[in-house]
């Protein structure tokens, strides 16, 4: 609906139309009550000007109820903006359990993407159309963003962590990626293009890249760092097996618990001393500076594969069999 | 024109003494408002490391030294001590004794800034300044260890920073004091300096448990 | 009440030479002195607003490289909110009208006020400094760990030149609460004050709240770019969003502090020009104090994208609602005053439609970015800067020109030329709507902010918000020049030009040095016209 109009952006997501929706809603309002004002002030302006050097007006008194309607109307119209927003922002911020990951570092002045499959990109990314899709992020020196207009989505960019954004495409088409976050020279040139294919041409795209799935470079690094020499992989070493972890509590050393997650991973590489598995020692190594954020990914990814999704289920078990992977630990 | 004489006392935009006393007083309030803001960005810089990185700050509050600081703690609280009593004797009057709990309230301000320089010599030399050098035993974790010292340093600088200001306000009470400047009438700023060198040692005392205390076991 | 002898001489004629100004107690001299320096500061941030326009008249970044465009937005924006639009409108209006109002001499603690501004002066000079010796590029919000470890500017002097001038505003802020709590004339209570009065109070108290966690934030910043102290590096253990929420939790109230005042003004103006007392003027009073209060608890809606948690995000963009309501009771009651009204169209009147114009369309896309679905479309696009624009300039700047033209009669005891000013206004209004408006679009469409260069199907709207700003520009340099010559040419102004209520105007203009001869004793209520047109004909 909007692609005609050069005052909207075109819709290319699924969140697009709502939020466009939500845009209408709080243009009437602000229309209503511009032009209510705007009439309002040019009206007693002219009927009210003064006549004579001398006049001097009777006065007239605050009315309590007509403050009370001008504070309790606003009021709910207000809420109903807060009540919408946050319910858009709500799916905005749930991706779908399934949805594919696609990995993007960012750094000055440039977007890395990283499809699980292996294919690598950088300034563009190809997606196919109609599948939801869940960015995991991160930066290697300033804070980003990575918005993309047509979809209504933006989310920042930071170093040391990972933040999370993700989309459905709805329409071919080709995109703007722009950085949103200013971060230094060349901030206006960290842009790129979304390109949105039907699902076959998506295919034949991805067919045409070179090198291994990011899990099998990942497990080519586990070797090659000697991950394996202490996370046995067939039985329990002087560090944890990393079988079935993924996705399930793990308790530390001091009593609490954390999510076996992909920034949870990453910072076991990085700063292993920060939270120790209970019952083992704190003698891993750091690689901080001796693994890219390229091999944190495709070694989060091949730890990943370590614990098998479940297969293919009736329907409706979908949701059990998640939970019962959650409370395995 | 004016028709009030303007006393050592009465500043020309105030209309009486009362009305003088009662705006320096809310002035410093306010002033002194103005400085837990300024304090409680780094509390709350310091809140938040601290539960992310609770071991590694334990090990290193544990090397601050508790006697020297819970001996640092008690010489201000002597030191507000004096200063109450030096506002009471202004109030009464006795300028011998305002000038002699002037002179203790700095010598216990004195007491602490010396014991500042020497734990903050003491941490230099083992090493716990954040920079290039630094190195705390009993942890991995030399990030989070090093910013609990880089808000020790901070903290305890700012503090001991406001401290020096107040000891060059004692000073100042005093040279006027000695001056005859106060009397029963008039002792507001003896009253408002007061104030501020509470307000320090109340930080202090915030600072203290925050910083020394973390996780500490007798045994 | 009204001064008498003649040998009285006025506070611009009671001594002379430089040092009785750079060493006066006088707070409507002060006033002045602000005056002069908020002018100069305004019209250097204008001189970068005008350089970014005229780059962003063609896509490809082609009149500057993308380092000097970067710093110009960045000393635009740093030069235009701590060195113009803090001070503005209490360091100027409010110092000199403030005491004079509430029937005191001067303001509780004048050597204070004086000091407030050379910390302002030397704050500037610092920011000058950075800016001569080869500018800052980080942006006025400073995101660590870009403006920490990898910006090549002079971060530490600007960040350094905001710290003293942020006491600067806490001294004036600290300065006004004193002076309204304890030096209030008999009989005027709080609710005979002046709804000026009420709105720099509300304003005092976010200056004396908000700004001493600014100071730290760069206190802090200046510490982690010279030792690395790794309070905002992640690669230390630090967290960059905490920067971001120590940023925040001044500069949301810091944009209370400009436009507060503004309000104020306004109240003023309709008061005025309508010849009646501003309907509901216990709202609007109690909206201003609920405006600061509300204002601190806001400030996470700068970080919707940031990363923060969905909860979070929740309870900040709920709060921002909240405070919209205050704001949109003040428009509304603005325009009630109008109502049966005696209105006139003097140029400060048609500075105040302005505002209420400008403020409402700017307040009202202030919903647009509150809430959290739209928002993350529209974060760091020219939709937020077209929205606090036009509050910003559309709404204070606005209030600030017609505050000047509705007091310069009694500052300077000269009127400025009537039909200059609102030839002036006039334009200033139309070039304002044709710079800003095109902007909501752009944002919309993705336009991001800070953007050097961008793609070529922007051109258009920026080519036309930059035609607006060459006429924006004209409109503002003309009262420079009229209020100029007004000080030589300008008819002689009395009293009471205005026929207004307000102790101000039961002094000469310009005032005496002293204010008052005796302390006025107040009966009546603010915008008491029954009571002036009864003392008139009675």
């Amino acid at each position: 609906m909007g692609s005609e109009l050069p005052l909207f952006p075109v819709q290319a997501s699924t969140v697009a139309a709502s939020v466009d929706h939500l845009v209408y809603y709080l243009l009437a309002v602000a229309i209503f009550f511009s032009v209510g004002i705007f009439l309002s002030i040019f009206y007693f302006a002219v009927r009210y000007r003064r006549r004579s050097e001398f006049e001097v007006p009777a006065n007239v008194h605050g009315g309590m109820t007509l403050e009370i309607a001008w504070t309790v109307i606003p009021f709910g119209l207000t809420m109903i903006m807060f009540v919408w927003g946050a319910s858009t922002f709500f799916r905005m911020s749930r991706p779908p359990d399934d949805a594919p990951q696609v990995y993007v570092i960012g750094k000055q002045w440039m977007w890395k993407m990283q499809h699980m499959e292996g294919q690598r990109e950088i300034n563009e990314l190809h997606l196919p159309l109609g599948q939801a899709v869940k960015l995991t992020m991160t930066s290697e020196d300033v804070i980003h963003d990575f918005f993309v207009p047509a979809f209504r989505t933006k989310a920042d960019v930071l170093p040391g962590r990972y933040t999370t954004t993700w989309f459905q495409p709805t329409k071919p088409g080709k995109y703007h990626l722009f950085c949103s976050q200013y971060c230094g020279t060349n901030h206006s040139q960290m842009i790129g293009w979304i390109y949105v294919m039907e699902p076959q041409d998506y295919q034949a795209w991805l067919s045409g890249g070179t090198g291994g799935s990011l899990a099998s470079s990942g497990e080519k690094l586990f070797q090659d760092l000697a991950c394996a020499n202490c996370h046995h992989l067939n039985d329990q070493g002087r560090c944890p097996n990393l079988r079935n972890l993924y996705g399930s509590q793990v308790s530390l050393t001091d009593g609490t618990h954390v999510l076996f997650d992909e920034g949870y991973i990453r910072e076991s590489i990085l700063n292993p001393s920060a939270k120790i598995v209970a019952g083992y020692q704190p003698i891993m190594p750091t690689f901080q500076g001796l693994v890219t954020e390229e091999n944190v990914l495709q070694l989060i990814e091949y730890i990943k594969t370590l614990t098998p999704k479940p297969g293919p289920q009736p329907a409706g078990a979908g949701k059990s069999a998640q939970s019962k992977k959650l409370s395995k630990q | 024109m004016d028709s009030h004489t303007e006393t050592l006392a009465l500043r020309e935009q105030f209309e009486t003494p009362a009305q003088q006393k009662e705006a320096s007083t809310l002035g410093m309030w306010i002033f002194l408002v103005t400085e837990v803001m300024f304090f409680g960005g780094l509390f709350l810089a310091y809140t938040i490391y601290r539960k992310e990185f609770a071991g590694a700050f334990a090990v290193a509050s544990n090397t601050l030294d508790v006697v020297i600081g819970a001996v640092n703690t008690a010489v201000l609280l002597c030191s507000s001590y004096t200063m109450v009593l030096a506002v009471r004797a202004a109030q009464m009057g006795s300028r011998r004794a305002l000038i002699v709990f002037l002179i203790l309230t700095m010598v216990f301000g004195g007491v602490f800034l010396g014991v500042k320089a020497y734990e903050w010599n003491q941490k230099f030399e083992e090493h716990h300044v954040p920079g290039p050098s630094f190195h705390l035993d009993k942890t991995t974790e030399q990030g989070p260890a090093q910013l609990f010292f880089s808000l020790y340093f901070t903290m305890t600088g700012l503090h001991a920073l406001h401290m020096v200001v107040g000891m060059g306000i004692m000073l100042t009470l005093l040279l006027h004091a000695y001056a005859g400047r106060y009397t029963p009438e008039y002792y507001t700023p003896v009253d408002v300096g007061g104030l501020y060198w509470h307000f320090v040692d109340i930080i202090w005392i915030f600072l203290f448990p925050l910083l020394y205390l973390i996780g500490r076991h007798y045994h | 009440m009204i001064t008498a002898a003649a040998e009285e001489r006025d506070y611009l004629h009671e001594s002379y030479g430089i040092k009785s100004w750079l060493l006066t107690k006088d707070h409507k001299r002060i006033g002045l002195l602000y005056l002069h320096t908020i002018t100069f500061f305004f019209f250097l941030g204008g001189i970068f607003a005008t350089l970014i326009r005229v780059e962003l008249l063609t896509p490809r970044g082609d009149l500057v490289t993308s380092d000097t465009y970067n710093k110009l937005f960045t000393l635009h924006g740093v030069m235009m909110i701590f060195f113009f639009m803090i001070p503005s409108i209490p360091a100027s209006l409010g110092n000199f009208f403030l005491p004079i109002m509430i029937g005191a001499k001067d303001l509780a603690f004048p050597r204070i006020n004086l000091l407030s501004w050379y910390l302002l002066l030397i704050g500037g000079c610092l920011a000058i400094y950075a800016m001569l010796a080869g500018g800052v590029d980080t942006g006025w919000t400073f995101y660590t760990p870009y403006s920490t470890s990898y910006s090549n500017g002079y971060v530490i002097a600007t960040g350094l030149g905001i710290f003293i001038a942020g006491f600067s505003s806490i001294l004036t802020g600290l300065n006004f609460i004193v002076t309204v709590h304890r030096m209030r004339a008999p009989g005027m209570t709080w609710f005979r004050l002046p709804l000026f009065v009420w709105s720099n109070y509300a304003t005092a108290l976010i200056q004396v709240l908000g700004t001493p966690v600014i100071a730290i934030t760069m206190v802090l910043l200046v510490c982690e770019r010279v030792l690395h102290i790794g309070i905002f590096d992640p690669a230390r253990g630090g967290d960059p969003v905490l920067f971001q929420h120590l940023f925040w939790f001044y500069s949301h109230p810091a944009v209370y502090i400009m436009v507060l005042p503004g309000m104020g003004v306004i109240s003023e103006l309709i008061s005025t020009f309508s010849r009646k007392p501003v309907f509901g003027y216990k709202f609007v009073a109690f909206s201003s104090v609920a405006i600061a209060v509300l204002g601190f608890l806001v400030w996470g809606h700068h970080m919707f994208v940031s990363g923060q948690s969905v909860y979070a995000a929740l309870v900040f963009s709920f709060l921002s609602y909240f405070v919209a309501i205050p704001s949109a009771i003040k428009v509304f009651n603005w325009t009630a005053t109008l109502y049966k009204g005696s209105i006139s169209y003097a140029t400060p009147m048609l500075y105040a439609f302005g505002f209420i114009g400008l403020f409402t369309i700017g307040g009202l896309t202030g919903l647009f970015v509150a809430s959290l679905g739209v928002d993350v479309h529209v974060h760091d696009t020219y939709f937020v800067i077209a929205h606090f624009h036009y509050i910003m300039v559309g709404g204070t700047m606005m209030a600030y020109l017609g505050g000047l033209h509705y007091w310069w009669p009694k500052m300077t005891g000269r009127m400025y030329p009537e039909g200059f000013a609102k030839l002036s206004a006039l334009t200033i209004f139309l070039g304002f709507n044709l710079t800003f408006f095109p902007q909501f679009i752009l944002g919309y469409l993705g336009m991001p902010r800070r953007y050097h260069n961008y793609p070529d199907e922007f051109q258009v709207l920026h080519v036309m918000s930059t035609a607006g700003a060459s006429v924006l520009a004209v409109g503002y340099l003309m009262p420079l020049i009229y209020f100029m010559w007004s000080l030589r040419y300008g008819k002689i102004a009395g009293p009471n030009p205005w026929g207004a209520t307000g102790l101000e105007w039961q002094t000469s203009s310009p005032p005496p040095a002293h204010n008052f001869d005796e302390t006025p004793i107040v009966t009546h209520d603010a915008y008491d016209y029954a009571a002036l047109e009864a003392a008139k004909v009675g």
